[in-house]
């Protein structure tokens, strides 16, 4: 196990470092050039324009879905039958487990700019023409792809905390007759206040170093409207074969995940989950 | 008598309050559902019919979208070699997984071992950790190890970056049996290692089925490791098939399209009726109450 920790994840931590440093392509020359990576870092005209599209994609996806619809989803699947709040909280589930390109394709062609695609045809039917969302709203089909899949991991966290809220409290405030909001609002929220802070601190992360979906489906175009930081670093390094100013843009990767990681651990310390074995034999 | 009865006799929606909020409910989720419902109706439909119109309705029933099971699509690989790397990927996975994890998560769980905590915490945070942010230096890794453009490669990476989970996951099942058990075998002679096999492991075995289950559906999706460091057409995997039908057909033949998709994603859905149940009760650790 730690040797292919070593392999994949500490090697290549120290790599990208290394890396950062040269103008390596595919013919793999080391072939170092100090900090001129860096300066292409800060004379990059399209940095700007990244930085702003990363963050309109994470800050409206996270608040939307992974955050927004998560909340709703639980709170609703929680005031139902278990067993009908299972069965919406598992088709929930399902973009998860679903191959990325099948998922992918489900969203071309629910937007697809043809009288095909699942909104145009609806449109079609109230009489309006096609609309041709990739050119119009294409951060919008990138936010609501990836939110579809997001929204399931906040979901399952605030659904087994509501879970473990005492049923007494809210027997308590329906007898005093508090509607469903001011239970929600009194009651529910204030109690699972650490579960959103740390849905909404993990999923953060992930989305500012998530492209696998925008990839699929927008390939960050037209024209760099949904190209964020980590799809702009693949292109760098993967369509251009520029590696070592592909390694100079991961590391801002590296160091948001670095960042991320030692405030989890200092926010969410994780002692209560590190019981000691009981057995002293060996 | 009668007056004041009738001043207090409830109205339809009153008597009726707790049903009116529950259809309100459930009307409300099945309409932030659909875009769900429809994607996956939609692939079913669509890849057994000539064409659909007005959403859902197909003009006319055929299999002419599942030609590329019988004959090869020009400049397309073989689909069942293609599906055979698939599967071999998958397997690959999780073979190794569940072989290191299901002795990482025993470790983790009962051994009181220096830098234990320390190596939870490590292990927490190589999840978190954006390995896709390394692709840079993985690449180079791979093409130095002689494993570039090898699926040996791909299943290597892979399942290297799901131990961690997968081990953490373990850990939670072995954390469930008593430790009385084990005490057990220790009084009765039995060494360490022969109560991990001989105890631990049977009463581990739907941990291991989990993770079994979530080690080869991730290899059997994997997309971007397959899509960047594998170039020839023998050794793609699904998933780029997949991407290069809907680069090529994308406007032109929907049918084909849903046809490969679904395809592709039968042994997910099969395998998500097992595990649905187990994820949604799925908590995810470190979180303070």
């Amino acid at each position: 196990m730690m040797v292919l920790v070593a392999i994949f994840f500490a090697a290549p931590v120290v790599l990208t470092v290394i890396l950062s440093f040269t103008d390596m392509d595919y013919s793999f020359q080391w072939n170092f050039v100090g900090l001129m990576n860096f300066e292409d870092l800060a004379n990059d005209y399209l940095i700007p324009k990244i930085l702003v599209n990363t963050l309109i994609y994470t800050f409206s996806t996270l608040t939307l879905f992974n955050v927004g619809t998560a909340l709703l989803l639980s709170l609703l699947t929680t005031s139902i039958s278990d067993r009908l709040g299972d069965f919406f909280r598992s088709l929930w589930m399902l973009p998860r487990l679903t191959p990325s390109v099948v998922y992918g394709l489900l969203w071309l062609w629910i937007f697809d700019p043809t009288k095909y695609g699942f909104i145009n045809n609806i449109r079609a039917f109230l009489g309006l023409p096609p609309q041709d969302w990739l050119h119009t709203s294409p951060m919008l089909m990138v936010v609501i792809a990836n939110g579809f899949i997001g929204a399931s991991m906040g979901m399952l966290v605030f659904t087994a905390a509501i879970k473990a809220i005492p049923v007494d409290y809210f027997r308590a405030a329906m007898i005093d007759g508090a509607s469903w909001f001011t239970i929600v609002r009194r009651i529910t929220l204030p109690l699972i206040k650490w579960q959103i802070l740390f849905v909404t601190a993990y999923q953060t992360l992930s989305l500012l170093t998530s492209y696998e979906y925008i990839l699929i489906i927008t390939d960050g175009g037209p024209v760099f409207r949904t190209e964020v930081l980590a799809l702009y670093t693949y292109h760098t390094a993967f369509s251009n074969f520029q590696f070592g100013y592909g390694a100079t843009l991961s590391l801002i990767l590296v160091g948001l995940g670095v960042v991320a990681a030692l405030i989890y651990l200092k926010l969410f310390g994780f002692e209560a989950l590190m019981s000691k074995p009981r057995i002293e034999v060996d | 008598m009668s007056k004041s009865s009738s001043s207090y006799r409830l109205t339809f929606f009153q008597r009726n309050s707790q049903k009116i909020a529950q259809a309100v409910i459930i009307t409300i989720l099945v309409l932030i559902t659909l875009p769900i419902i429809v994607g996956y109706v939609w692939l079913i439909v669509r890849s057994f019919s000539e064409d659909i119109v007005h959403g859902f309705i197909p003009t006319k029933l055929t299999l002419k979208n599942w030609r590329f099971l019988w004959q090869e699509m020009k400049g397309y690989p073989n689909i069942w070699q293609t599906t055979l790397n698939t599967f071999l990927l998958a397997l690959g996975v999780m073979a190794i997984e569940i072989a290191i994890t299901s002795m990482g998560g025993y470790v983790l769980s009962r051994y009181d071992f220096p830098g234990r905590s320390a190596m939870l915490k490590f292990i927490l945070v190589l999840h978190a950790f954006p390995a896709i942010s390394l692709m840079v230096a993985i690449f180079y890794v791979l093409w130095n190890i002689g494993l570039l453009d090898k699926l040996w490669g791909i299943i290597l990476l892979k399942a290297s970056l799901e131990i961690p989970w997968g081990s953490w996951i373990m850990k939670g099942f072995y954390d469930g049996i008593p430790w009385e058990l084990e005490w057990a075998g220790l009084v009765d002679g039995y060494g360490r290692m022969k109560v991990w096999a001989k105890i631990m492991l049977p009463l581990v075995k739907p941990g291991m089925a989990v993770t079994a289950i979530f080690a080869f559906l991730s290899g059997w999706s994997e997309f971007i490791f397959v899509y960047t460091f594998i170039f020839s057409q023998k050794t793609w995997t699904l998933s780029r098939y997949v991407m290069g039908i809907i680069g090529d057909y994308r406007f032109a033949d929907y049918g084909l399209l849903a046809a490969v998709g679904l395809f592709y994603v039968i042994p997910s859905i099969i395998f998500f009726f097992f595990v649905s149940k187990y994820m949604i009760k799925l908590t995810i650790g470190g979180v303070k109450g």
